[in-house]
């Protein structure tokens, strides 16, 4: 019973920091119909932003995270809207498709080869201390990562849905042509969404790498999860992206203990599938209207 | 094109297969290998051109096709089959599979459609990685040998490299053939207006299945020449990545354009080549160079001869 | 009463909304019918019910006397239903000879005959015949998606016609194009009425055109018939210029 508690709250904690990935990606692609496959690099690269603040300039985390994020802010949200995606997104979803995938490739071996192929590992922001909540033995970090992840998760649906900016960012996701009628300035909220990205990034690596170190390629693993989490979740939905993270999240480690290690990807695999095969807007998604 | 243009295009297209058919002689070991491996990505980029760049799908499994088509080859040559049932084989095993792909495709659309094929391929990874009994785990399958056709051996590379090529000359010219019968008109109308060729008599059904099943039949072709080709094939070489490049090379070349896979393929199996000057920095330049090109000409280099004709 | 299409009693609703309600009539080989009919008022649903776009609630739709009720468009096609759209509907980058060729090519032989068929699949010389009726031999080997608004129209008017469908239903086939063209149109629609003897339905807002056109007229108003009869008597009706006028 302790055994699947403890494996049901490492579950949620790694579904969440997914799930702040995820959401990354619903609102790149609902704000743009970007579909980014770089998702996972755009992780990786602040993880190693602020390895460099911390181990080449010596910098205290928190400082390092700020420059962090204001380097995300500028390359993984401005640059990358203006440059990659402005002149790309009216031939479609291959041309820019093939474009991430670039991104992810240089990346990838841009961090390879300009700092190191090595394994880092990373100061967690949470105090290394197990505590004892009735019987449960459970780190700090891992509770911290949970609440934390879900918080930011809640708080940029809170955004979304109750600040004015977040509603005029909705509208134009949902119909650009009606919200420009409106008056609002469509490009711009387009460049938010990108923001929210780069800043959600930032701080999923801030949370995710002490647990998956600093690696090159730690943007792999994260990104397909993050992917499946935003689709099973339903990735015209900001709520579903939470829902779809924890899910896959729970049931890889349930089925890593209890069936088989081997088909551990397989379940939010086989999940993912029958989502897009059965109710392809996802699990809370509403379903897109056919045109004709 | 201009009216010279037209005239020399079938001189130069005989001549470029003569010097392809050649070309090994003056080739190193290394060279003819990365020649032949050029030859069997053509034949998988036909196959999915014809998915995307010319019924309008949008599949991001192609190397689940080219795995399918490996396995089958290596299993069977294990098992002693003659490699003039193997290829065979081969293609109608990926032919059925991809008609099973192709359901899916008739229910999602777009995007929906990438995230299926993709997961498609993730599946197919796993089934390969997990079921040793057949495929040989992780570890793979080792000492695949090189067909063996009416007594004549192509084990030397140079003769392996002209049988592949053969295939793929004769595969281009199918595929010619497909594309200029009413077969042709109608995958380009499913692509261009589903709406408006259901309300002519064209069933999108049966026209997007087809789609599927011959790209993925490519590349099952594709798959028994790659196994014998590099003789030992494993699960890494047949994940969402190598699908990613195949489209690449589909994309970068000019989808639905003849010869964009085979320039796609040289970009994509020869510039890693070409980049090795860069030592370590080579694909960290090659994934910001497609960034570049893709921002510089998304419909493919071979859409750049269309901007010099209307300028 | 059994026309080549009688139409009984069809009802769509959406939600509250009932856009058609109620409506019977039928169209007798060879004729043309014309509907008119303020914006709203059930053209383009009664059209999308009869030709498969959408399931009617309620109702029945007989063709050559078998029930077709929301069968899929691709079904009506194979039994010789043509239609053109109001908003342009072509292959964009097929050329207009090939545009009109894949409009005709499905309804000869079977699909493992057409792969090793001609690739004119036969209709060559039937799309030059049209392409010379309609005057677009100077754009033949264009794309059809690079031709003018007009242009496009006439191809997507040709492709209805190439299968030589027993009734075509036309929407709107007037929007957009220029009066010298609505000329043409007019001369051509008659033309290929008389050689071809099909049935056509025809919505249009140019009622110089219907009258000039169409043996019989259907005034649709809030999803019901208002008033259906010769031309003529249709333009002097009260109830018909109120509809118009109270719009």
């Amino acid at each position: 019973m302790t055994d699947l508690l403890q494996l049901l709250l490492s579950g949620v904690s790694t579904g969440a920091c997914y799930a702040l990935a995820a959401l990354g990606f619903t609102l790149l692609w609902q704000a743009s119909g970007t579909i980014n496959f770089a998702l996972g690099e755009m992780v990786m690269l602040p993880a190693f932003m602020m390895l460099f603040f911390l181990n080449v300039a010596s910098l205290p985390l928190a400082v390092a995270f700020l420059l962090t994020l204001v380097a995300s802010l500028l390359v993984l949200g401005g640059m990358f809207k203006l440059l990659v995606v402005d002149p790309l997104i009216r031939h479609g979803v291959i041309p820019l498709v093939i474009a991430t995938l670039g991104l992810s490739i240089g990346f990838k071996n841009l961090t390879r080869v300009a700092y190191s192929a090595q394994v880092f590992t990373f100061p967690s922001i949470f105090p290394d201390r197990l505590i004892d909540i009735f019987g449960l033995r459970v780190t700090v970090a891992e509770i911290g990562t949970a609440v934390l992840a879900c918080g930011v998760a809640l708080g940029v649906q809170f955004f979304l849905n109750r600040t004015l900016t977040g509603r005029a960012m909705q509208a134009v996701a949902q119909n650009r042509d009606a919200a420009r009628v409106l008056g609002i300035n469509a490009n711009r909220m387009v460049m938010y969404a990108f923001l929210v990205n780069a800043a959600l990034a930032a701080l999923t690596a801030l949370l995710v790498t002490p647990v998956y170190l600093a690696k090159f390629d730690m943007g792999d693993t994260l990104g397909t999860k993050a992917f499946y989490a935003a689709i099973i979740g339903g990735f015209n939905n900001s709520r579903g992206a939470l829902l779809g993270g924890v899910l896959v999240g729970v049931l890889e480690n349930l089925v890593g203990a209890y069936i088989s290690p081997s088909y551990k990807e397989g379940v939010a695999l086989l999940l993912f599938l029958l989502v897009i095969v059965f109710m392809p807007q996802g699990l809370l998604g509403k379903p897109e209207e056919r045109r004709v | 094109m201009t009216g010279l243009g037209k005239s020399l295009r079938w001189p130069v297209l005989i001549l470029a297969i003569i010097a392809l058919a050649v070309l090994p002689t003056s080739l190193k070991s290394y060279g003819v290998y990365i020649l032949t491996l050029w030859a069997v990505y053509v034949i998988a980029g036909m196959g999915l051109n014809l998915t995307v760049g010319y019924a309008g799908q949008i599949s991001l499994g192609q190397a689940a096709f080219l795995g399918i088509g490996a396995y089958t080859a290596g299993l069977m040559a294990k098992l002693g089959f003659s490699y003039l049932l193997i290829v065979p084989a081969s293609a109608s095993i990926c032919f059925l599979v991809g008609l099973g792909l192709g359901f899916p495709a008739l229910r999602v659309q777009h995007h929906y459609l990438a995230f299926a094929t993709l997961g498609f391929n993730m599946l197919c990874f796993l089934v390969f990685r997990n079921e040793e009994w057949l495929t040989g785990g992780t570890f793979g399958m080792n000492d695949i040998a090189r067909p063996v056709l009416f007594g004549w051996h192509f084990s030397r590379a140079a003769d392996f490299y002209q049988l592949t090529f053969g295939i793929t000359v004769v595969l281009a010219v199918l595929m010619a053939l497909l594309l200029r019968s009413p077969w042709g008109r109608a995958f380009a109308a499913l692509r261009d207006n589903p709406i408006r060729a259901e309300s002519v008599g064209i069933s999108t059904t049966f026209y997007t299945l087809m789609a599927f099943a011959i790209g993925a039949a490519y590349a099952g072709v594709a798959g028994a020449l790659f196994a014998p080709l590099v003789g030992f094939i494993e699960p890494a070489s047949f994940t969402v990545t190598n699908s990613l490049a195949m489209l690449l090379m589909v994309i970068v070349g000019g989808q639905g354009r003849f010869f964009g896979p085979a320039l796609g393929a040289v970009i994509v199996v020869l510039l890693p080549e070409w980049l090795r000057f860069a030592a370590d920095w080579y694909l960290a330049v090659f994934g910001f160079m497609i960034v570049v090109m893709m921002v510089w000409m998304p419909g493919g280099l071979l859409s750049l001869a269309d901007r010099w004709k209307r300028p | 009463m059994t026309g080549l299409l009688d139409v009984t009693d069809i009802h769509k609703s959406y939600g509250a909304i009932r856009a058609v309600d109620g409506v019977s009539f039928n169209v007798a080989a060879g004729e043309i019918l014309g509907v008119i009919g303020p914006n709203g008022s059930g053209k383009t649903t009664l059209f999308n019910t009869i030709l498969g776009q959408v399931a009617p609630s309620s109702g029945k739709v007989l063709f050559e006397g078998e029930d077709i009720t929301g069968l899929p468009p691709l079904r009506l096609a194979r039994r010789g239903i043509g239609r053109t759209f109001q908003s342009l509907q072509v292959f964009g980058k097929l050329s207009v000879r090939d545009n009109l060729i894949a409009a005709g090519q499905e309804f000869l032989d079977t699909p493992a005959r057409r792969l090793f068929s001609k690739p004119d699949a036969g209709l060559g010389q039937r799309a030059d015949e049209m392409i010379a009726l309609f005057k677009l031999g100077h754009v033949a080997k264009l794309a059809a998606g690079s031709l003018s608004y007009g242009q496009q129209k006439l191809v997507d008017i040709a492709m209805a016609f190439i299968p030589a469908p027993r009734l075509v239903l036309l929407d709107e086939p007037c929007a957009g194009v220029n009066p010298a063209l609505i000329e043409d149109l007019l001369a051509l629609l008659l033309q290929l009425n008389s050689q071809q003897g099909g049935s056509f339905i025809v919505i249009e807002h140019n009622m110089d055109f219907i009258m000039r056109l169409c043996g019989r007229v259907m005034c649709m108003a809030q999803g019901a018939i208002l008033a259906i009869g010769p031309g003529e008597a249709i333009r002097a009706n009260p109830a018909v210029l109120e509809a118009y006028l109270g719009d």
